[in-house]
């Protein structure tokens, strides 16, 4: 295993997805959790056997998480010292608004 | 198959035959997202096998339910179409197989939705719209193992070129069922043509068109499938579970 | 997969678990809605506001500064946990093909596909702490990560799915729920949509053996059998005995960790005893008896040096179990570089027809 407080490596194979789910009509969509896969088409496909196997969703969105900026605590005194690109690192099974860039 | 009976048993031992199949890619697909997949497609071909089955039962009216019939019956009994019965090969193999499956079983499932047997056209309503993402997810891998690297191609090709004889006997006329297969040629090609065509792949030009599920002459491979499927079934006759 | 709040009456030993988790959830979120600043406020030690943060019960997220040592814990054992579920799939999937009805096929195979799920959630919960899942699989496959040490027994007749459901998951669950209270985020997130998502299983193990043991004279024989092989594997899941844990008490104090192997364990065997004698089965303990001053059962302790051996790669099926794991990755290999490069093709396409127009 890596040092932790080594940058973290880029996954070798699929690139990692973030998927939002609207759960019901009327709700907005909201972060379920994330995925791999190596294009938007199959993404979508594993996000809804994943995410949506027991009727959890009427609409899916998949999301490259390279695609998302996310504004972070104060990083300047912090020991583990992550770049705001670095996309496998956005927490997982966590609420981020609606309105970020979508397929 | 001509009678409704028939006709329901051969419609639920193709779902049930492709079901244990898929069930044999459990914790061995090439990924782990597909490995959940892969699951989801068998659970609906057993979930449509099951009604199927049932719905055959109650039509024989000789008291056989949905496990007396899968577990009871020895392979010259099942009237499944041969493709089903295939071993599941390489993924390739298996991805082209649920192509035709699936380009056969949603036209079927939407002719049956509107036929008029009650029963009959609530299952094909409810496994059409099934049918329609197993085809999706078929047609998304053939093309990308088609159009992918030179050994996926080579073995998506020798995949169409085993399979294809096979699709044949899904189209066999049977004026006298609810659905007569031989109206569903036409969607079959249109949907499965431009897959190919997409994919890179060609059909094979061979005149050899094997059949004979439908009559429960199978290949050697159907009596091993069942072996396994009923074993534990048939070691305690009666029993409950 | 982790059922075994089966209990008729509300009151009974091990009821309520899934109450537990919805408890859980609702501490997460109060915890919340407590306001705390976002981020240490310039010059703060990021240490003591780390601890501060853990003291008021509030919930580490990915970015926030942790000590290097928490990061690694975590990562070791959400990681084992994902293996876990992912070799997990391998005891019952031996039994997908040879269910003995219909329906029992069909639960059967959404149980193991269930824990495909858990075992993606996990890696992804892992990830947040900047590892990638494939380097993780790559630990698993080189034997330099464990998995949870049952799923080295094989599943030898039908009653053992029924015992995994019953024994192995309920151990897993008793495990799981206090890990809904993890201080780190994403790990207790995950947890309680693993522990939730198990309510269809909550009953499956039990009432297979709830029929196996009201059947046939060799359906019972069967059931007695699995309960008989499995008991103390079962009990050995909870880990050594508290004075031999290596990592427990700075779990413990991080809030990783909420209760102790041994308390678990004996919360476990309080809750199995009343099922066991719903089902009609006997424990395989001898000296299992209720003691009145401590409230709890006492009862044998499973054999902890066949834990290590079987920790050490010396189980049963050690060998098969990651055999299969490393083919089915070697077999997909070629299926992965198919979609990248057909995902590489997709693109290079859609930016030449960007550079026509």
């Amino acid at each position: 295993m890596s040092a932790p407080s080594e940058p973290p490596r880029v996954p070798v194979t699929s690139p990692l997805w973030e998927v939002f789910v609207r759960a019901r009509r009327g709700l907005s969509h909201t972060h379920v959790g994330s995925l791999h896969a190596p294009d938007a088409e199959l993404a979508l496909h594993n996000a809804r056997d994943l995410y949506t196997r027991r009727q959890e969703g009427v609409s899916i969105w998949v999301v490259p998480a390279g695609a998302i900026i996310a504004s972070s605590p104060d990083e300047k005194d912090s020991f583990f010292d992550p770049a705001a690109d670095k996309v496998y690192r956005h927490p997982t099974f966590y609420e981020v608004p609606d309105g970020v860039d979508h397929l | 198959m001509n009678g409704p009976f028939e006709f329901a048993l051969a419609l639920g031992d193709d779902a049930l035959v492709a079901a244990q199949r898929l069930g044999e890619w459990a914790t061995r697909a090439p990924e782990m997202e597909e490995d959940i997949a892969l699951a989801n497609i068998a659970l609906d071909q057993l979930g449509a096998a099951r009604l199927l089955l049932s719905y055959a039962g109650e039509l024989e009216g000789a008291g056989r339910d949905e496990d007396a019939l899968a577990f009871l019956r020895d392979d010259r009994e099942f009237r499944n179409c041969l493709l089903v019965e295939l071993p599941n090969g390489d993924f390739a193999m298996s991805m082209v197989k649920l192509l035709l499956l699936s380009a056969y079983q949603v036209p079927l499932y939407t002719a049956l939705a509107g036929c008029a047997d009650e029963r009959l056209a609530a299952i094909g309503a409810k496994a059409r719209k099934e049918s329609a993402y197993h085809l999706d997810h078929s047609a998304l891998w053939v093309k990308r193992l088609g159009d992918g690297t030179d050994e996926s191609h080579r073995r998506a090709q020798a995949a169409v070129d085993q399979l294809w004889p096979y699709h044949h006997e899904l189209f066999t006329a049977d004026p006298a069922a609810p659905v007569d297969p031989a109206t569903l040629r036409a969607d079959f090609d249109a949907v499965v043509s431009p897959v190919l065509a997409e994919a890179t792949l060609t059909r094979p030009a061979t005149g050899w068109t094997p059949g004979g599920g439908r009559d429960g002459v199978h290949t050697e491979h159907l009596s091993f499938l069942l072996a396994e499927m009923q074993v534990l079934h048939r070691a305690h006759p009666g029993a409950q579970w | 997969m982790y059922g075994n709040d089966f209990a008729p009456e509300e009151d009974a030993p091990g009821g309520g678990l899934l109450g537990q988790v919805e408890a859980a959830e609702v501490a997460l979120r109060e915890a919340a809605a407590r306001t705390r600043e976002a981020a240490p406020a310039p010059g703060e030690d990021p240490a003591a506001y780390f601890a501060d943060v853990i003291d008021a019960d509030q919930k580490i997220e990915p970015r926030d500064w942790m000590p290097d040592a928490y990061r690694r814990t975590l990562v070791r054992q959400i990681a084992q946990h994902a293996h876990s579920e992912i070799i997990g799939m391998q005891p019952e999937g031996n039994w997908i093909s040879r269910a003995p009805s219909l329906k029992r096929k069909a639960i059967l195979l959404a149980k193991v596909q269930d824990e495909a799920g858990h075992g993606l959630y996990l890696y992804a919960a892992a990830e947040t702490l900047g590892v990638s899942r494939d380097e993780l699989v790559e630990l698993l496959l080189d034997g330099r990560q464990k998995y949870s040490s049952i799923f080295n027994y094989p599943t030898l007749t039908w009653a053992d799915v029924g015992a995994i459901g019953w024994l192995v998951d309920g151990a897993a669950i008793v495990n799981q729920v206090p890990l809904c209270r993890c201080s780190y985020g994403p790990y207790a997130r995950a947890m309680i949509r693993v522990c939730k998502e198990e309510s269809f299983h909550q009953r499956q193990g039990f009432e297979i053996l709830h029929t196996l043991s009201h059947g046939t004279p060799a359906q019972r024989a069967m059931a007695q059998d699995a309960l008989d092989r499995w008991w103390y594997p079962s009990l050995a899941m909870f880990g050594p005995p508290d004075g031999d844990s290596t990592h427990s008490a700075q779990s413990m104090a991080w809030k990783i960790k909420r209760f102790s192997n041994d308390e678990l364990r004996q919360r476990f065997v309080d809750m199995c005893v009343q099922q066991a004698e719903i089902l009609g089965l006997t424990i395989p303990d001898p000296d299992l008896r209720w003691n009145d001053e401590r409230q709890a059962y006492d009862f044998t302790q499973p054999d902890y040096d066949e834990l290590m051996r079987v920790i050490k790669g010396e189980g049963p099926c050690n060998r098969q179990r990651m055999e299969h794991r490393r083919r089915a990755h070697a077999d997909g290999a070629w299926v992965r570089e198919a979609a990248t490069a057909y995902a590489a093709k997709q693109r290079a396409e859609s930016q030449r027809e960007k550079v026509a127009a």
